[in-house]
């Protein structure tokens, strides 16, 4: 378990040049049996979770959305019909007042907006972000992560860690650079 | 992915109009010059000059609106038969301006084309600043715009709700939605964005500024993961709803009896329409974009070239409405029907009616031609007639259907004032006042999304 409290290590971070680098790493880092383990990249990569070993159940956000959607659409429909038909009906030219046609537009955009929200929130809200403060802010050369440079870290938490030897692993898979993160505030 | 013939593809000219960028740039170097627009560039002439005249009629719309809450609605030129005049013309015109912006990043990115990701983000920026200049309209049409909750359904102490039935209702829902499914859309494609500005931000108030609205975005694998499938989805979802949006807007129209109104056609033609609007206002956008900022790397003749076949389809698809809106009437022998294509035609406001033939269908046939889409200058002037094409439409559409309606003893005339046009203006004044803040203030392009084109291009290069 990592204890917040002063200067203790968070991981070992290997940085790459390019995304085939980072890929070809991140397998070799899942086969020699990390666990504890992410890569940073300055655009999406495609297959690179599934390296990291993350699989499908890994996301919920699509779940997450049809629940939103579902609440939306559900509740904005049967809320249309209490107010028009029970708790203020208006009798617009003898029309039956469950005119349920009528209902569909705003029932579909309550849908969408539901959806939306939830799988907007809900990614953030599995991501853990907001979150201000990360131990890998505190390296200098991170900076990249958003830019133009790829990395692996290997956390301190992981069973197989161990300063000297993950280092020595790290470069051996082809980290230009390999620098200990430590979280210290 | 590429569309063109194999048997021509050495040409140079024809590999030069199919690039979606232009050959050698690196990740660092899409960042660098996408972002030094933001943090390092100073502030030039032409953008101060450009903003001052844009923030001056913005104050007009200030006191345009001012004047309006301090006098009434009476200060419009509306009055019985017109009583919706330029605020509903304005309304729809806006609208439909933003619904670009939306099918350039949602659908265009279901469908897969490369070709949308240097122009997203300023795309889906027009249409927030779109949707909020038509957002003003209805709300100060109400003349009591302090009353405007009265929309939207709350528990009151009065015991009342909406009437859910009625298009205007929709119209709240569907708006309303739009603008925030939009904002939610533009803001989850910049969270990367506004990372990379942090972490090469150098003064501390860009740091903090940029660093909270990032909130900590680090770009793990992980994150990514979930940030693609929210991406996928908002993009799902802003389809539909894209559509949606000028179909509830043409209800407005459509769900009433009066002639020229009361027609099955105008939910597609509507929605057609706003896509023709949106992608003239985007080149209207992009064009003075590319120029002031160099970014013709990034927004290549083939986006242009993209946008301005994109606009001769949808301009065809608004013809062939014009066309069956008039052949119906005429094949439905409704006596009120024809007579307003009587008044079209001949009537009072026909200059307006030839006025938009002229700019919406036969201008735009200029675009068959390969060196009028590939030529900036003249692209830009189309643009710009299409839009006024598209306000004299509803501009159409409105006035003469209800200046020319059932009984001789309704018919009467519209009179636009000065108060009508200022805030039309107003809110051209604010609209552009946003562009120039946001070019500033945000990367107009997608710096995330262009390295991955950078990675895609140069994979494609070794191969």
């Amino acid at each position: 378990m990592k204890v917040p409290h002063a200067n203790v290590c968070y991981g070992l971070l290997g940085e790459f040049d390019t995304p085939k680098e980072l890929m070809a790493a991140a397998r070799k880092v899942r086969e020699a049996g990390y666990r504890h383990i992410d890569a940073y990249a300055p655009f999406p990569m495609e297959g690179l979770s599934q390296a990291l070993g993350l699989g499908r159940k890994h996301d919920l956000v699509p779940l997450i959305a049809l629940i939103g959607g579902l609440g939306g659409g559900l509740s904005g429909f049967f809320f249309q019909l209490w107010v028009n038909a029970s708790s203020y009906p208006m009798n617009i030219g003898g029309r039956p007042l469950n005119s349920w046609p009528a209902f569909i537009p705003v029932t579909f955009e309550l849908t969408v907006l539901g959806a939306s929200l939830f799988a907007v929130f809900g990614m953030l809200a599995m991501n853990k972000l907001p979150q201000p403060h990360h131990p890998l802010f505190n390296v200098e050369r991170f900076k990249h992560a958003s830019s133009d440079k790829f990395f692996l870290c290997i956390e301190a938490d992981d069973p197989k860690f161990h300063p000297e030897e993950t280092a020595r692993f790290l470069a051996s898979v082809n980290a230009q650079q390999v620098t200990e993160v430590r979280d210290e505030d | 992915m590429s569309t063109e013939d194999p048997t021509s593809v050495n040409s140079p000219e024809i590999r030069r109009l199919a690039r979606v960028i232009e050959p050698g740039h690196s990740y660092t170097s899409v960042t660098d010059k996408i972002s030094s627009i933001v943090l390092t560039r100073p502030v030039s002439i032409g953008w101060l000059a450009g903003f001052a005249i844009a923030f001056s009629l913005l104050m007009l719309l200030t006191v345009s609106i001012a004047w309006l809450i301090i006098k009434g609605v009476g200060i419009w030129g509306i009055n019985i038969p017109v009583g919706w005049g330029f605020a509903i013309v304005n309304f729809v015109w806006w609208i439909g301006i933003g619904h670009a912006g939306t099918l350039i990043s949602a659908i265009l990115f279901l469908l897969n084309q490369k070709w949308r990701t240097s122009i997203n983000r300023f795309a889906e920026a027009m249409t927030l600043f779109a949707v909020a200049c038509a957002g003003i309209f209805p709300l100060i049409h109400t003349g009591r715009p302090w009353m405007a909750y009265y929309m939207f359904p709350y528990p009151s102490t009065m015991g009342i709700w909406p009437q859910f039935r009625s298009p205007l209702i929709w119209d709240v829902f569907a708006v309303s939605t739009y603008g925030t499914v939009s904002a939610l859309f533009w803001f989850v494609g910049l969270i990367p964005d506004l990372a990379t500005l942090r972490d090469r931000a150098t003064s501390k108030a860009a740091q903090i500024i940029y660093g909270m609205l990032a909130m900590g975005w680090r770009g793990s694998a992980r994150h990514w993961h979930r940030y693609q499938s929210a991406y996928l989805l908002l993009a799902g979802l802003a389809t539909p709803l894209v559509l949606s949006v000028h179909t509830v807007v043409s209800f407005d129209f459509a769900i009433a009896v009066v002639p020229g109104w009361h027609t099955t056609i105008f939910p597609p033609y509507f929605v057609a329409g706003a896509i023709y609007s949106g992608f003239a206002m985007v080149l209207t956008i992009a064009i003075p974009l590319r120029k002031a900022y160099d970014l013709e790397d990034f927004i290549t003749m083939r986006h242009l070239e993209n946008m301005a076949k994109v606009m001769l389809a949808t301009g065809l698809i608004v013809a062939y409405g014009y066309f069956f809106e008039f052949f119906m009437s005429l094949y439905s022998g409704n006596k009120f029907d024809v007579f307003l294509v009587n008044q079209r035609l001949h009537g009072p406001y026909a200059p307006y009616y030839y006025a938009l033939i002229l700019c919406n269908i036969l201008t735009p046939q200029l675009l068959w031609i390969q060196k009028v889409r590939t030529n900036v200058a003249a692209l830009f002037v189309m643009s710009l007639v299409i839009n006024l094409g598209m306000w004299l439409e509803r501009f159409v559409i409105v006035v003469i259907s209800l200046t020319r309606d059932f009984v001789p003893s309704a018919w009467g005339r519209y009179q636009p004032t000065f108060w009508d046009y200022g805030t039309f203006v107003g809110t051209i004044g604010l609209f552009v006042t946003l562009i120039f803040l946001f070019v500033r203030g945000l990367p107009a392009i997608s710096i995330a999304e262009m390295r991955e084109l950078v990675a895609h291009t140069s994979e494609d290069h070794h191969q």
